[in-house]
């Protein structure tokens, strides 16, 4: 899909770029994103933090051989691709100072687009009200860092388990790639478990996935990077975006199912097809949504209950087939979609913000369940913020402006934003990662 | 090659039918091929596949056209080494098509292949009439500036003009719709039995839009999610205030409301033997049993243009042992009302099975409570080479849904006086 910010190219013109710096207007840059072959990151990555640094010591060998290269002190030239700082081994607030001295030095050495990931843990599991409020504190520096940040740089925060360190190695991975583009002052929850797989090229290899809403926008996208990352992807949307959605099926090498999700029999056919035609079924996103927007006062009971139903009440019935005993496959992944306006709320969409934020208590519910989880099944969400899609094209220009800049990264995400964080969830080497909800905002002000 | 083996539908798809005119107007036939294909690629996952073969074709074809279906193959995502070619059978093309694939599958020759065809009433081809044809061929063979201007010298204004192809028998120069008139007042068939075929036609096509019956049969295209032609609130009282088209004074009985109108639109059926479907994951919804073509001496005026296929169904059931009952669901194409029902009359006269069939009895009557149940092409439109595709790919999902013993009989009649006719069973 193309880039329709006029404005990021302008500002990365001669021209532009004076005229913005002399304002003091947003400065966009065009964000890496990832293409076959690129390397990890652009440039070494600076690795430090508090005491024996066991994050950094579980993944270093790891990392190493997906291609980064870890520096433990900021080179004399040169700018870095990223900077890891563990502190998993705070045990008050005193061990902050560590982050603070590993930080300083190398936020003015970063290169475009570098990464900064902080290791930390759970505060939740946390030994001492000293060890709670350090834990806690990481979120916020992570946070204010991220604002801090120009040039489309991201700051994300990664939360291990004790011991599980080498489990996060996917989630780490993932945040110093270009896939992680519009993902920033996130924070991961990883679980404990044994140290997950390296994803490889192709994580999802022989994996069958299943994308509602595929025909166009987001759900394309998202089937193109499971398959990219090489899923069988059953693409399934309403039969009258089925033209749009042979198209997409053909594309990718996957099937076409024209179903619509609210239908009774949904699920249980999307199911059928997965097994008879790939044999069974291992991922599922749930992205196939509508918006019916209205200020609530105005808001019908049919504006209400469809948006509610399309959003959220199919989610429920389909996942009767597909988490039932014949449904997904052991270790399976589900992964919905969420929106900013879940969290934020927004003016004229109370049905959506409620929709959106009831996925995230599913989200809740699932990742708790503990039949799902002796099933190795996991659970996450993605919250998009602003993303270029046909649908934001159609918001009037000044909002749509506004929408765009309110972010730390003063632009707004591409759908394949939102797809590469769908498939990083999809994988495998996230056996650990379950009840997560990532916005992908580009740390958008909202909600925040 | 001793022993043969089944074929089998394994699923389908159209676009939906457009009326003349209509959404398609812009497009060709090899658009609408290749839409149908890619509809049908998709929802059998057969991106880069080569396949034995794809066999369509199209009744009004442009010159250019001459290797339609291989350059449909050739702009779909099919593996570009997938053989193809072109077949004409009038209308019925499309179930000739599917019964050459089923046959090469059943022989061995292949383990899967495309059936399908399209056909464009609106994109026509535009021929010159034949003074003015041979004249500017004269002209482009002159070499010599004289020659050119001694060929340029015999054109007469009157030579102007275009022909678009008409709807006609070239042997009588009649229409479709005259020679049905004829056949339609030598049986008796009534206006009000004519347009209550074509009411049940419509709401039985518009009845199986609402439940779903189509969502794995079609794809939209250009627009279009339903056949243009579905009018879902026809009764009866609309029907027949439409004026006679066909015929002549008072037993004038044809309409546009009984008769198909000129429609755009393509489809395609895949079919495989059982080995073929496993290697796709696919499971068989029918099996193709067996078909027949005959055709008839119209030209003398011995027989009716549309009514070959009163004759192939007799040979076909002798040939499969069974009668003319022994099925769950009829497909008679509705080129017009009266065709079906001119049909159905024929085989319960005794005079017509006894000469003209040759039979003991009559074959008798059908329950018409299992006709067309899914609308036809009164309804849906008939592009002539898409029909076949259609009424395959429909009846094999009806019998799927129905379960395994049930059968359902094919009826397509065809311009020169032909028919092709088909037995599918449940898988």
């Amino acid at each position: 899909m193309a880039h329709r910010d006029g404005y990021t190219a302008f500002v990365s013109s001669g021209l532009g770029k004076k005229l913005a710096t002399t304002l003091g207007l947003p400065q966009p840059v065009a964000l890496r994103r990832q293409v076959p072959g690129r390397p990890l990151v652009d440039g070494p990555v600076l690795v430090g933090g508090h005491g024996d640094l066991p994050a950094v010591a579980a993944l270093r060998d790891a990392l190493t051989g997906a291609g980064a290269t870890l520096v433990d002190e900021v080179p004399d030239t040169g700018r870095l691709g990223g900077v890891l700082v563990d502190l998993t081994a705070a045990d008050g607030p005193a061990d902050l100072e560590s982050l603070r001295a590993t930080l300083a030095p190398a936020l003015k050495r970063l290169g475009r687009c570098a990464r900064v990931v902080v290791i930390g843990r759970d505060p939740a599991l946390a030994g001492s009200p000293a060890q709670h409020a350090a834990r806690r504190a990481l979120e916020g520096i992570t946070r204010s860092v991220a604002k801090e940040l120009r040039a489309g740089a991201t700051a994300n925060l990664v939360l291990v388990a004790d011991g599980s360190e080498a489990a996060a190695l996917g989630t780490v991975e993932f945040l110093l790639s270009a896939r992680s583009a519009y993902v920033d002052a996130q924070v991961f929850r990883v679980g404990k478990g044994v140290a997950g797989a390296a994803p490889g090229d192709r994580p999802l290899d022989g994996k069958v996935a299943v994308v509602t809403g595929a025909a166009r926008g987001i759900g394309a996208e998202i089937a193109r990077a499971l398959a990219r990352d090489g899923a069988t992807v059953v693409c399934v949307d309403v039969p009258s975006a089925g033209a749009a959605l042979a198209a997409v099926a053909n594309e990718i090498g996957g099937t076409a199912l024209q179903a619509d999700v609210t239908s009774p029999e949904a699920g249980p056919r999307i199911l059928g097809h997965a097994r008879t035609r790939h044999g069974g079924l291992d991922v599922v996103v749930y992205n196939a949504g509508i918006t019916r927007d209205k200020l609530l006062a105005n808001t019908d009971a049919d504006r209400w209950a469809s948006v509610l139903d399309v959003n959220l009440g199919s989610i429920l019935r389909m996942n009767e087939a597909f988490l039932g005993r014949d449904g997904l496959r052991q270790g399976g992944h589900v992964v919905l979609v969420s929106s900013i306006a879940g969290i934020a709320g927004n003016r004229g969409q109370s049905n959506y913000a409620a929709s959106k934020a009831g996925v995230i208590g599913l989200v809740d519910a699932y990742s708790a369940d503990k039949a799902l989880q002796r099933r190795g099944i996991t659970v996450n969400a993605v919250a998009p913020g602003f993303i270029e899609t046909e649908m934001t094209a159609r918001i009037p220009f000044a909002t749509r402006e506004l929408g765009r800049r309110l972010n730390s990264l003063s632009q707004g995400g591409l759908p394949v934003d939102v797809a590469e964080t769908i498939a990083y969830f999809a994988s495998d080497a996230q056996s650990t990662v379950s009840g997560n909800v990532v916005r992908v905002c580009g740390q958008s002000l909202l909600g925040a | 090659m001793t022993s043969t083996r089944r074929a089998a539908v394994l699923g389908g798809n159209r676009i939906p039918f457009a009326r003349q005119f209509g959404a398609y107007a812009e497009a060709s036939n090899q658009d609408m091929l290749t839409a149908a294909l890619e509809g049908l690629i998709a929802r059998h996952g057969l991106a880069g596949e080569r396949l034995g073969e794809v066999v369509a074709g199209a009744v009004i074809k442009h010159s250019r056209d001459f290797n339609l279906t291989r350059e449909a193959v050739l702009g779909s995502s099919l593996s570009p080494t997938t053989p193809a070619y072109d077949i004409t059978q009038a209308c019925g093309t499309g179930l000739e098509a599917a019964i050459l694939v089923a046959n090469k599958i059943a022989l061995g020759q292949i383990e899967s292949g495309i059936a399908g065809g399209a056909d464009s009433a609106s994109d026509a081809p535009v021929v010159v009439p034949e003074k003015l044809r041979r004249k500017l061929l004269r002209m482009n063979r002159a070499k010599s500036s004289t020659d050119k201007a001694m060929a340029a010298l015999a054109f007469r204004p009157t030579d102007l003009g275009i022909q678009v192809p008409a709807n006609t028998e070239p042997r009588t120069g009649l229409s479709m719709g005259d020679h049905m008139a004829i056949t339609a007042q030598r049986w008796g068939i009534t206006r009000e039995d004519q347009d209550a075929l074509a009411l049940a036609s419509h709401h039985n096509l518009a009845a199986a839009y609402d439940r779903g019956f189509f969502d794995d049969l079609l794809t939209p295209y250009l627009g279009l999610t339903r056949d243009s032609n579905l009018r879902a609130d026809s009764t009866l009282e609309k029907l027949a205030s439409l004026k006679p088209v066909f015929g002549k004074g008072e037993g004038a009985t044809m309409t546009a409301g009984n008769s198909t109108p000129l429609t755009d639109g393509a489809s395609a059926v895949l079919l495989g033997s059982q080995e073929g479907a496993a290697a796709h994951g696919l499971k068989p919804l029918a099996w193709l049993v067996d078909g027949e073509t005959a055709a008839v001496d119209y030209v003398t005026g011995d027989e009716g243009l549309l009514m070959a296929p009163a004759y192939a169904v007799p040979r076909l059931l002798a040939r499969n042992g069974l009668s003319l009952q022994d099925f769950d669901f009829y497909e008679i194409h509705e080129a017009f009302a009266a065709t079906v029902l001119s049909t159905l009359a024929a085989w319960q006269d005794q005079e017509f099975c006894h000469d003209r069939l040759g039979l003991e009895a009559p074959l008798g009557a059908i329950d018409r409570s299992r006709l067309n149940v899914n609308g036809s092409s009164l309804a849906a439109g008939h592009p002539f080479a898409a029909t076949g595709g259609r009424i395959v790919a429909t009846l094999a999902t009806m019998l799927h849904e129905k379960g395994p013993g049930s059968r359902g009989l094919i009826s397509i009649c065809a311009a020169g006086g032909q028919g092709v006719v088909a037995i599918l069973e449940a898988a």
